[in-house]
This record gives C-alpha cells, structure tokens and sequence, in this order.
C-alpha cells in the first residue's frame, strides 16, 4: 500500500484546497471513502521521501519538456499535446501476471491510493527539476494485478496514435517509445505512476493520463501516457537504447560519476534560475543513494551505467 | 538603346549603393540586442527579454547565437558561388560578412564559457578534450582566428595574394565542422542541423575545383 510514509508537512499544507485538490483526485477520494470508509483524506498524504527543495514553478515544468511525440523542442509538448485525447484511456497490462487484462483508467484509479511526492527529476541532458507528483506507487498496480513467480521485468509503452502525436509521424524514434524496469526497481516504493502534479491532473505534455516516474533514474526513464505494461522475463528494449546503445544504457540510473560520451553529467543546470542559473552538482542516483543503491550492490555501474 | 537589363544585373543595381557599414550594423544587431538584453538582466537593470527566452534562457541565447554564426558563415561562403553561378556581385560584403561570422562564433563561445559551464575551467578543459562535438567546435574556431586575424587590406599586402588567399581557405574546414558540431550536439537525427549541413556540403562541393591543388586544375 502507499500510504506508510507520513510527515506532519507537505507542500498540500501551503497549497490551496481549491488548487490542490482536481477532479480525477477528488472522486478517487470519493471512491475510495465509499468504499472503505477511510475516514480523511487518504489522497493528501504526504511522503518521507519528498524532498524539502522549492519546487518549480507550473510553468516551468509544464512548458519545458522533452516528449518527442510531440516535437524535439522544449516548448514543442505544450504547444501541440492539447491535441492528445486522454479519455477513454486503456492500459493492457500483459504477460507473467495473474489478472492481465485491458484495465481502463478509472478501473485503476478506484484500486489506487493518490499521495504526493516531491522529487528532484534529473533529463540526461544535464538539467534538473524539482516536481510535486501525484500519484501511486507503481508497485500497488502491480500487486493489484499480481505479478508471477519468474517475472523479472517490466516494460513499459507509450501510446501510439501519429493523428494526434504528429511527432510519430517522423521515424527518427521506432515508435512506440519503449521503457523498462527490472521488477526490483518497479517495485521499489519510490517508483510511482504520477496523474497529476501540484494537485491537477497531469498536463498532456507531461505524460496524461499516467505516467512513470523513477527519480533516481534520468528522465527518458520516466516513460508518459503509458499504454502497456508486460511482465516478462528478459531484459525489454528500451527507446533511447534503441537508437544509441553506446550513449544509453538500460538502467540509465543518474551517476556523476559516468560521463555521457557527448556531456558531463557531473554537474547540472538547476531550470528555473534564469540567465546564471547556479551550477550544481549531480548527485549519485540523485539524491536517492540510501533507498536504492542496494538494488545495485556489486554491479559495476559504469559497465551496467 | 541598351539591351534589357538581366534580373542579376538588377539586383546588382540595387545592391550597389548599400554602403557596408549599413551589413555591419543590421548584421550586429541581434548580437547587440543580447549582449545589451543580457548586460540588463545580469545588472537587475532592465528585462529586455520578458518570457521570449524560455525556461533556460542561456540555452536558448547559445543556441541561438550558434545558429546566427552558421546563418552568417554560409552567407559569407555564398558570395563566390552566388558569383560564379549567379553573376551576382557581393563581394564587397563579405569582408562584413566574416566579421559578423567571427563574432558570433565568438559570442557563443563566451556565452557556452560564461552562462553555461559558469567559468569552471576543469569542465571546460574535460568537454573539449572528452566530448567530439565539443573537440569540433572548438577547432573550428581556433581555424577560424587566423581567418579572422588577417581579414583586412594590411594582410593582403603584407603576406601577398598567394599566401592570404591560402590562410582564409582555412575557413572551408571550419564551416564543415561547424555544421558537423551542430548536427552532433543533437540527441536524433534533427531536420534543421541536417539542413545546414546539407547546404554547406553543396556550397563545398560549388566551391571544390578551388579548394583542390593548383595542379590539378585544368
């Protein structure tokens, strides 16, 4: 369950009800509350694992992405992903699981406790947000669904749909994008499904209706408008390994300490801080070492980088 | 009655009376408009730029004075060709042109040094050494300081025409790997570096008679 880390604060304290709270959100609360009698609203938790940085502002992370879907350029997703319809949305959940099925979004989301996680979020190319995800534990939907006994992955794919993603219209990715996690990594409590970002239901251009968020991974990671989950026993193809296997490799965990071929990725621009934006240093798995570099024990991470 | 005049010969006509100082001037003006827009901002002063930069709006000025220094570079390239093909007469701009050229490559520089890597040498030294498009960028502009250095009339009398004219057909590598360094900095196969590459290729390819040895010329 989500839900077992709790602090007395969170950004919901200093957010407006009104703005913290959005539809989708309220009426899984609602669900919820109607069907467990939880008593409060289970939907506003907070985390230990958020971070105590400023987060970015709205407009920054909603107007500055990388979702080539939608275009290359930054601002390229917000100013064409409106055209993405993201009701009705369906995810086939595939493979080495017990209820495997076409689960639509609502299904989910009646099963799925929302909490907020403030998490730094690290792009590859060397630039840094800090995000305020809603959203679940990506390991809920799993056991919802029950992953079996030899499933050790977990691949992940994007929508495909170039009428309204006009940037699959170009091949320079093999569409559909393509992530993976080893089924560790999935289930471990900071890797959450994120469906909204400060309170409102995720943009389109970051990833609507549901998407993956691994912080201590760089940002391709984070796979959006998720539409398949497979439960399998080999390492999936990623995109980005894909297309460049020298310079993307299939954990792609944030590591100062290994260079991209073409860029440091020792320090990072922190979005947000104008013309001089400060420089600061990248951290191992950023910032996340405690929690996850067990999952990493004895791997040599700059030949499994 | 004189014959009718030919569309080159027209715009010849036009383009004659424009005095350089006038290419110099328009030419500088976006690099201006930044350094002032930026000198503001950096001072508190003034906000030239409102949101028009964006979210990392370092980023955006380096890119953007990168592509500035392409777009001049192919102009000052285009001059012979629009020459030799065209019988257009520009050659009285192109001084001007590869001045602007060097300044923008200059500035973009300075803005990579300034805005981005924030003066840390041991980054600097690490990228230009490690990174292959950052190794390119940086040739094509120390190719490009002997260009610069000898682009005026005291140079040509002073090394003579045979030995100039050698120095600046250094600038044929140095736009090749400007080009090369754009399409590298991208993370796919972008249409718009290819774009640049592909007209400075054909601009090359124009210009390839010259650039081989006098003895193999017919």
């Amino acid at each position: 369950m989500a839900n077992r880390y709790k602090s007395d604060l969170s950004w919901s304290d200093v957010t407006p009800a009104e703005v913290f709270f959005n539809r989708r959100k309220f009426m899984t609360g609602a669900a919820a509350l109607a069907a467990g009698g939880i008593a409060g609203p289970a939907f506003a938790a907070a985390s230990k694992f958020s971070t105590d940085e400023e987060p970015n502002k709205w407009d920054e992370i909603t107007n500055y992405n990388n979702f080539y879907e939608f275009g290359t350029g930054k601002t390229d997703p917000s100013e064409y992903a409106g055209a993405l319809t993201t009701s009705p949305w369906k995810i086939e959940i595939e493979g080495m699981v017990d209820k495997p099925g076409s689960y639509s979004y609502e299904d989910i989301m009646a099963n799925m406790t929302v909490e907020e996680r403030i998490y730094r979020f690290r792009c590859v190319e060397a630039w840094s947000m800090i995000i305020p995800w809603n959203g679940f534990e990506l390991a809920d939907l799993l056991n919802m669904v029950g992953v079996q006994d030899g499933a050790k992955y977990v691949a992940f794919e994007t929508l495909v749909r170039p009428e309204e993603m006009w940037g699959q219209k170009r091949n320079f990715i093999p569409w559909p994008y393509r992530e993976g996690l080893r089924l560790d990594e999935a289930m471990h409590p900071l890797t959450m499904m994120a469906t909204g970002i400060y309170g409102k239901d995720i943009p389109n251009q970051n990833g609507a209706p549901m998407r993956l968020v691994v912080p201590w991974k760089y940002g391709f990671k984070s796979i959006k408008s998720i539409v398949k989950i497979r439960l399998t026993d080999e390492q999936p193809e990623t995109s980005w390994n894909m297309i460049n296997a020298p310079e993307y490799g299939f954990y792609s965990n944030v590591n100062p300490d290994v260079d991209h071929p073409r860029w440091s990725q020792a320090s990072e621009r922190r979005v947000g801080g104008g013309l001089l934006a400060k420089r600061i240093p990248t951290l191992k798995f950023n910032g996340y070492e405690e929690e996850v570099a067990g999952l990493y024990e004895g791997m040599d991470l700059a030949k499994f980088f | 009655m004189s014959h009718a005049l030919t569309t080159s010969e027209r715009i010849n006509l036009i383009l004659r009376p424009i005095p350089k100082w006038l290419v110099y001037l328009l030419g500088a003006a976006p690099g201006i408009y930044i350094i002032v827009g930026v000198a503001l901002a950096l001072s508190g002063t003034y906000d030239l730029f409102g949101s028009s930069l964006g979210i990392d709006p370092a980023k955006t000025i380096e890119h953007w004075l990168g592509e500035l220094a392409l777009q001049f570079f192919i102009a000052t390239m285009s001059i012979r060709v629009l020459r030799d093909f065209f019988k257009l007469k520009l050659i009285k701009f192109r001084r001007a042109l590869g001045h602007l050229t060097f300044f923008y490559v200059t500035l973009h520089l300075g803005v990579w040094l300034w805005l981005d890597l924030q003066w840390n040498w041991a980054l600097m030294w690490s990228d230009i050494v490690k990174r292959p498009y950052i190794t390119i960028g940086m040739a094509a502009f120390i190719i490009l300081i002997p260009v610069m250095a000898t682009s005026n009339n005291a140079a040509i009398k002073k090394y003579g025409p045979r030995i100039w004219q050698n120095i600046h057909k250094l600038a044929y590598p140095a736009i090749l790997l400007g080009a090369v360094h754009y399409v590298m900095v991208q993370r796919v196969w972008e249409l718009e570096p290819l774009i640049y590459l592909g007209v400075i290729v054909g601009l090359l390819a124009a210009r390839g008679r010259v650039l081989l040895p006098q003895k193999a010329r017919s």
